[in-house]
């Protein structure tokens, strides 16, 4: 048991290691590291939904790009007349001190962190009462309207977008700017993954399983599924409004369905990580993102126009031949390697049955 | 209340006709989507992309100099291979699998095509123009095109054969056998594999039908598949699966919130009022049942 915890010691502080030289040893990637961090925080807070509790849902795209506008607006708010802002497209009129910057993303931040997992609390008894497919139409239906919702807003900017505020305009430094989002996206990482491994060796855990595999067999022996349905979303939530909150910052302009309740591309590429990885796995979703980010990022400006085409392929191809994932695979293949012992005779004759 | 609608009644019996002359293209969409969800099991987010790719067939034909009127009879066939075609590519990999592993399969399938789409047609908005005038009511203060008349009426005339096609034909037999049993089915001598196909066929069919006769009346791009596969999968989730007069009510019905929503609320808030209705049609739906929920007594 000893052995165990002093490889996983040296694992992490590897990794974190390398997290943290990242940016100096890649400088010049920086945003596509900061990329890769909230990719690997939505796939995780996908994969406790649709993975563990087997809710699937498209719909955590609402709470990412929630937490998008509310960072922004927060931190515009605080300092000056939001709907001014947003007509004059920003900058030109106002500028936010040093101070006044980091101040105002962190209050955002954090409003943008509390306010997704309230909302998801407030509608999570009415939608998580569906079930299935049901789900995750509705889910898809709910990222979809806010988006169209959000474009017809005036004081977020509408259909023309709203300009985050740019970084302060003392540290111009684009390598600040690159360093500061990234630590603050890696510390999202090291937060979501601490709390993700944290929920892994507790009870909230099985609890989800039990939902996901028979909810009403959780039910009839006593588990009140709805509040640990409620509790998983709202959990999801909140680290998809920071990861929101975080990529608002780091893009600099947010339009309603192209950025912020981005469905098409965000929506999808949460769901399309977790199973590429694998679903109801610690490290599937980890291991997922970072391969579809390094298979995008190598492709996409090969194949240029046709990447969408491409993205649609491989949703097809992961989801009709690998359902299961890597994870999924290399258990299948190594089964000692996940403790799983497996009896030889019960296997045979499983084979038999076949 | 301060909205023009209803200080002019005239405004309102012109989006009622409006709102009943689209919803019955929308009920042919969602009985193409009642006909496969209910066959084969599959909930097919790529509907609204069938039904735009039908529609550019019959643009494609108004450019070549064909009027476009003749791709609600063009479009249906090259749009049953289209789907037969899809169906052997990757449907048959998904039909007995779980729903949520078909609505990702199908949303990919729904990617590729828009995008395939744009790349041949082009990012713009089109129409094909029919041309056929509009007709003046009570005394030209309702103004209504001929288009939308005869886009519904090739609707119903669409709808009515199928469903006769369904009752009398082999084929129709068939399906309406595997979709009760296709276990059954199959023992009984039923090619089920064969029927998917041909009702996935049909299913594109009604979509290129559909389609052609929103290139006529609405305007066609690459990217506004998504609400019609929604607006069908309302109609049938109000209706149920084969019910057909309760999927052309329920179609009128959406077709007259829409109009009104565009009106009331204005044309930015159209879609994301239509994906609204979707989330409070599901909730209302699952308070619903939930009171019919049976405990052990």
């Amino acid at each position: 048991m000893n052995k165990v915890k002093q490889k996983d010691l040296i694992l992490y502080s590897g990794l974190i290691i390398l997290g943290l030289a990242a940016p100096y040893l890649f400088s010049a990637f920086k945003v596509q590291l900061t990329y890769l961090c909230v990719l690997i925080v939505l796939a995780m807070t996908w994969n406790l939904q649709g993975g563990e509790m087997g809710y699937n849902t498209f719909g955590n795209i609402l709470f990412y790009g929630l937490g998008m506008y509310l960072t922004a607006s927060v931190q515009v708010g605080m300092f000056f007349p939001l709907a001014e802002w947003t007509e004059s497209g920003g900058e030109k009129t106002f500028v936010h001190t040093t101070a006044q910057y980091f101040q105002g993303i962190g209050v955002g931040l954090l409003v943008s962190a509390i306010i997704p997992a309230l909302v998801a609390g407030a509608i999570g008894y009415a939608i998580l009462g569906l079930r299935g497919h049901y789900f995750a139409i509705c889910t898809l239906g709910l990222g979809i309207a806010a988006g169209e919702i959000a474009g017809g807003i005036e004081i977020i900017g509408a259909g023309q977008g709203f300009t985050t505020p740019p970084f302060p305009a003392e540290i111009v430094d684009n390598e600040a700017r690159g360093k500061f989002f990234y630590f603050l996206s890696f510390a999202l990482l090291i937060g979501t993954f601490v709390f993700v491994k944290y929920i892994y060796g507790s009870r909230f855990k099985l609890i989800l399983n039990a939902i996901r595999d028979n909810e009403d067999k959780a039910e009839a022996m006593g588990i009140q599924t709805m509040k640990y349905k409620i509790t998983g979303w709202m959990c999801s939530a909140f680290f998809c409004g920071l990861a929101g909150g975080i990529m608002g910052g780091l893009i600099g302009y947010i339009d309603s369905t192209d950025v912020a309740f981005d469905g098409r591309e965000m929506g999808v590429f949460m769901v399309l990580m977790a199973i590429l990885g694998g679903k109801g796995t610690l490290w599937g979703p980890v291991i997922g993102a970072t391969l579809f980010h390094f298979f995008k990022e190598g492709l996409w400006t090969l194949i240029l126009g046709w990447q969408y085409v491409a993205l649609g392929v491989l949703i097809v191809v992961i989801v009709i031949y690998f359902p299961e994932g890597l994870m999924g695979w290399l258990r299948e293949k190594y089964p000692e390697r996940f403790g799983e012992v497996i009896d030889e005779k019960d296997r045979k004759a499983q084979v038999e049955l076949k | 209340m301060d909205f023009l609608i209803f200080k002019a009644p005239m405004l309102m019996v012109q989006a009622s006709l409006d709102g009943i002359l689209l919803g019955i293209l929308f009920a042919l969409i969602a009985y193409g989507m009642a006909l496969q969800w209910g066959v084969m099991n599959i909930i097919n987010i790529a509907q609204g992309d069938l039904v735009i790719l039908g529609g550019y067939i019959a643009y494609t034909m108004y450019l070549a100099g064909i009027h476009p009127a003749w791709g609600v009879i063009v479009s249906p066939i090259i749009m049953y291979f289209v789907g037969w075609y899809l169906y052997k590519l990757v449907i048959n990999k998904v039909v007995d699998r779980d729903l949520f592993i078909s609505i990702l399969a199908t949303f990919g399938i729904a990617i590729v095509m828009q995008q395939l789409m744009n790349f041949i047609f082009g990012a713009d908005v089109v129409v094909a123009q029919s041309e056929y005038g509009t007709t003046m009511l009570f005394d030209n203060s309702v103004t209504l095109p001929n288009s939308k008349i005869f886009s519904a009426f090739i609707s119903v005339l669409y709808a009515v054969g199928l469903v006769i096609y369904m009752k009398k034909s082999r084929l129709g037999r068939a399906i309406r056998a595997t979709a009760q049993n296709a276990r059954a089915a199959k023992i009984l001598g039923v090619d089920t594999e064969k029927v998917y196909a041909a009702t996935f066929g049909i299913n594109a069919a009604l979509c290129g039908v559909a389609g052609a006769l929103i290139a006529i009346t609405l305007t066609l791009h690459p990217y506004v598949g998504l609400p019609y596969t929604v607006r069908s999968f309302m109609i049938v989730i109000v209706a149920g699966l084969g019910n057909l007069p309760a999927v052309a009510i329920s179609g009128m019905g959406l077709g007259l919130f829409e109009e009104f929503a565009d009106y009331i609320l204005g044309t930015e808030f159209r879609i994301g009022a239509v994906f609204m209705l979707l989330v409070f049609i599901l909730v209302y739906r699952r308070f619903k049942l939930s009171k019919k929920r049976e405990y052990l007594k």
